[in-house]
C-alpha cells in the first residue's frame, strides 16, 4: 500500500465528481441508479468502488465516461477531469478526450472485442482515430511496433497480433483489453469488474497485470468490483456504494480494520475466511424499491442499528478520521473538524 | 501447417460430397415425379395436333414411333441409368414441343437472361435493404430519414407480379401520354430492342439496361423490406453487445463504428440469407419474367409446363437445382472469409 494515502494529500485532484445523478427511466418511475455521489481521485491514486450487484457502481462509471445509454440519463452533476467538466463538453470534444485521457477496461471481457476484427486492428483503430494530424503521426511500422510493445507489456505473445478474439482465452482477451486501455497513455483508467468473469488463477494474473501496468505508467485508476480480497491488494482507497449512494470512503486499511458504516461492516464480515468456518451472516431485509427510496437513510431497511432518526432524516457524510468519511447517524458526534 | 491444409481438404471434400448428393437426389426425384403424373406427353401432343388439323393419320404409329425414339418403352431402371448417364455430360435430350431443338440449347439461350436479371436484382435488393435497415437502427440517423423509410415498405406486402403489372402500366402505358411524349418511357416487353444483334456493342448493352430497369425495380421494391427489417433487428442486437460499448468508449468516429463494428457484425446472418436467395437465382423470377415477356428460364419453364414438354421441364429443373447447390457451395466456401469464427476445421 502506498504511503501517500495516509497522509493528507498534497497532490492535485485528477478527477472530481460532484453530485452525480444517473437515473434510468422506467414506466413505473425513474430508477435512481446513481443518486448524488461525490468523490475525488488524486493523481496516481487508485480508488476501489465496491458494493453489491445493482448498487450503481457500473452506472457511476458510465456516468463518468459519459457512456450512459438510454433509457439511462445523467440528471445532474459535475465530472471534472483535470478541471474540465466533461458534462458540458460537446460530443466531438468528448470523443477526442475519450481513450486519450479516459480509458476503460470493460466488464464483459469475453464479448468486448469485435469478433470480426483481428486483435491488432482493434488496437490500431484507437491509435489512428486519436492521432492528431501533423508531425507526431506514426508510420505503419511504428504503429505495429507500438502494438507489439503493448502486447508484451501485458504479457501476451506476439502471435496474438494477427489473431481473432475467438482464438483467445478469456484471460488473454482481458489482457488485450488492458493493452488497449494503455495504448494512448491515458490519465485515468476505469476497470469495470474486469476480473469478474474469470477463474481465480486467471483473475490473479489479470490483477497482477493491472497492477504492473499501473506501476509502470503511474496512471490513476478506478477499479470497480466486489472481490474485497483483490481490492485489498490493488487499491489505495475504497468507496463503498449502496443503492446509488456512497456510504463510506476510506483508505483501504481503515476499511478493513475499522469498517464504520453498518453496511461496510456487513460487507467485510461476509468475506469468507479459510482459517475458520464462521456461520454465514444472513442479510436481513430487502433493499428498497430503487424507484422510491424511503425518506431518511437508504440503508434503514437492512440496518442492524437502525433508529427512528434514520427513518426520517438522511445522514450527512461524517469525517470520522482523516480521509474516512461515513454517511451514518451513528457517527454524528465523532466528526473531526474538516481540515480541507 | 499441414494439419491446417488437411483440414481444409477434408472440409472441401465434405462440402463437395454434400453438393454431389444433392444433385443426385434431385436428379432422381426429377426422374420419378413426372412419371407419376397422369397424362402421356406424346398422346397430349398428338391430341393438340389433331385439334389444330382436325385429324392425324396413323396416330398410334406416330405415338409408338416417338415412344421408341424417346426410349419410353424400356424398363424404368434402364431409362434411369441412361438418364443419369446423359445428365453427366449435360445431354438433356430433345424438346418435345419444339423438336428438334435440344434442351441444352434452349436452356443455354434462356439462362444468361435469367441469371443477369436475378443477379442484379438480388444484389440491388440486398444492398438497398441492408443499407435501409442499418439506417433505421442507427442511433445517429437523422429523424426525417427514420420517418420516411417505413412507408416505402408498403410495397413489401404487395405480391411481386402486381408490382410488376403496376410498374408496367404506369411507365410503359400511361406516363408518356400524360407527359405528352410519343414513346413509352420504358419498353413493354422483351430483354432488348427488336432488330438489335446480341453482342458486345453499346446500343445493345444500353438496350438491355433499358429493358431491365422495370423488371429489376419490381423485384427490388417488393423484396428490400424483408432485408431492411432483418437488418434492423440484427443491428439492434449488435447495438447491445459489449464490444459496441467499448467502441464508444474508445472514441472512434461514428461512421467507423457504424461500418466496422455494427454493420460488419449485423450482416453475418444476412449473408446466409443472401446465399439462399442467390440459390433462387436461376428459377426464382418466373412470374416477373412472364409479365415482362423476358426470354429467361421462367418463361421457358412456363411454356414447357403448358406444353407438357417433359425433357425441358426436367432439364430446366435440373439446372435450377444445380445452380442452387452451386450457390450454396460457393457461399459455404466464402463464409469463413466474412466470419472468422467459422473456419474450415471440421467440428
Amino acid at each position: 500500500m502506498n504511503t501517500k494515502v495516509s497522509q493528507p494529500s498534497p497532490t492535485t485532484n485528477l478527477l472530481e465528481v460532484k453530485d452525480l445523478r444517473v437515473y434510468y427511466e422506467t414506466p413505473g418511475g425513474d430508477i435512481l441508479a446513481v443518486d448524488s455521489i461525490d468523490f475525488e481521485l488524486k493523481e496516481g491514486e487508485t480508488l476501489g468502488l465496491v458494493g453489491e450487484s445493482g448498487c450503481g457502481k457500473s452506472t457511476a462509471a458510465m456516468g463518468i465516461l459519459q457512456l450512459v445509454q438510454p433509457p439511462g440519463r445523467i440528471v445532474s452533476g459535475e465530472v471534472r477531469l483535470q478541471g474540465k467538466d466533461l458534462l458540458t463538453l460537446s460530443e466531438g470534444k468528448m470523443r477526442q478526450l475519450r481513450w486519450s485521457k479516459l480509458a476503460l477496461i470493460p466488464q464483459g471481457a469475453m464479448n468486448s472485442l469485435n469478433p470480426t476484427m483481428r486483435i491488432y486492428r482493434q488496437i490500431q483503430d484507437v491509435i489512428l482515430t486519436h492521432q492528431t494530424t501533423g508531425s507526431d503521426k506514426l508510420s505503419a511500422d511504428q504503429i505495429k511496433n507500438r502494438i507489439l510493445e503493448l502486447l508484451r507489456m501485458v504479457g501476451l505473445p506476439e502471435r496474438i497480433y494477427q489473431m481473432y478474439p475467438h482464438e483467445l482465452s478469456g484471460g488473454m482477451k482481458q489482457r488485450v483489453c488492458i493493452a488497449m486501455a494503455i495504448a494512448l497513455n491515458p490519465s485515468l483508467i476505469i476497470a469495470d469488474e474486469s476480473t469478474s468473469a474469470l477463474d481465480v488463477v486467471v483473475q490473479r494474473v489479470v490483477a497482477q497485470t493491472i497492477l504492473r501496468v499501473k506501476q509502470m505508467l503511474g496512471v490513476s485508476m478506478i477499479i470497480i468490483g466486489h472481490d474485497m480480497g483483490l481490492m485489498a491488494q490493488i487499491v489505495d482507497r475504497i468507496a463503498v456504494m449502496y443503492a446509488g449512494k456512497i456510504v463510506e470512503i476510506a483508505a483501504v486499511r481503515d476499511i478493513f480494520n475499522n469498517p464504520s458504516h453498518p453496511y461496510t461492516q456487513l460487507l467485510i464480515e461476509s468475506i469468507p475466511s479459510l482459517k475458520e468456518q464462521k456461520p454465514l451472516k444472513v442479510t436481513e431485509g430487502l433493499t428498497h424499491d430503487p424507484r422510491h427510496p424511503p425518506p431518511g437513510c437508504i440503508f434503514q431497511l437492512r440496518c442492524p442499528i437502525v433508529t427512528d432518526q434514520c427513518r426520517s432524516i438522511a445522514p450527512k457524510a461524517h469525517l470520522i478520521r482523516v480521509e474516512q468519511s461515513v454517511a451514518c447517524h451513528a457517527y454524528e458526534n465523532t466528526d473531526v473538524a474538516r481540515t480541507v | 501447417m499441414t494439419g491446417k491444409l488437411d483440414d481444409r481438404i477434408t472440409f472441401l471434400g465434405r462440402k463437395l460430397g454434400v453438393f454431389l448428393l444433392t444433385v443426385w437426389t434431385s436428379a432422381t426425384l426429377i426422374f420419378i415425379i413426372p412419371r407419376l403424373a397422369p397424362g402421356d406427353p406424346i398422346a397430349a401432343m398428338i391430341a393438340r395436333m389433331s385439334q389444330q388439323s382436325g385429324y392425324v393419320e396413323n396416330a398410334d404409329k406416330i405415338i409408338e414411333g416417338w415412344r421408341e425414339r424417346f426410349g419410353l418403352n424400356d424398363p424404368p431402371s434402364i431409362q434411369y441409368v441412361r438418364y443419369l448417364g446423359n445428365l453427366f455430360h449435360f445431354d438433356l435430350g430433345y424438346s418435345m414441343a419444339s423438336f428438334p431443338a435440344t434442351v441444352s440449347v434452349m436452356i443455354g439461350r434462356a439462362l444468361p437472361w435469367t441469371v443477369g436479371l436475378s443477379l442484379v436484382s438480388i444484389l440491388a435488393t440486398f444492398l438497398i435493404g441492408n443499407f435501409v435497415g442499418a439506417l433505421l437502427a442507427w442511433q445517429k440517423t437523422p429523424r426525417w430519414i427514420k420517418l420516411c423509410i417505413p412507408p416505402t415498405m408498403i410495397f413489401t406486402s404487395i405480391p411481386g407480379m402486381l408490382a410488376a403489372v403496376a410498374l408496367l402500366y404506369i411507365f410503359s402505358f400511361q406516363l408518356h401520354r400524360w407527359l405528352g411524349l410519343s414513346a413509352p418511357l420504358f419498353p413493354l416487353r422483351g430483354a432488348y430492342g427488336r432488330g438489335l444483334e446480341p453482342g458486345v456493342s453499346w446500343p445493345f448493352i444500353l438496350s438491355v439496361i433499358h429493358h431491365g430497369i422495370l423488371p429489376v425495380t419490381s423485384i427490388v421494391l417488393v423484396r428490400f423490406g424483408y432485408w431492411a427489417l432483418g437488418m434492423r433487428g440484427m443491428m439492434i442486437t449488435v447495438e447491445g453487445e459489449d464490444y459496441m460499448h467499448l467502441a464508444r468508449a474508445k472514441g472512434l468516429r461514428p461512421f467507423y463504428i457504424l461500418y466496422h463494428y455494427m454493420i460488419r457484425n449485423a450482416i453475418l446472418p444476412q449473408i446466409t440469407g443472401l446465399a439462399l436467395s442467390l440459390g433462387t437465382m436461376v428459377g426464382g423470377q418466373v412470374l416477373v419474367e412472364i409479365i415482362f415477356s423476358y426470354p429467361g428460364m421462367g418463361t421457358l419453364i412456363y411454356t414447357a409446363v403448358r406444353n407438357q414438354d417433359f425433357p425441358v421441364i426436367q432439364g430446366a429443373t435440373f439446372i435450377i437445382i444445380v445452380g442452387t447447390a452451386t450457390a450454396v457451395l460457393l457461399i459455404d466456401l466464402l463464409y469463413p472469409l466474412i466470419d472468422p469464427r467459422i473456419s474450415h476445421q471440421g467440428k
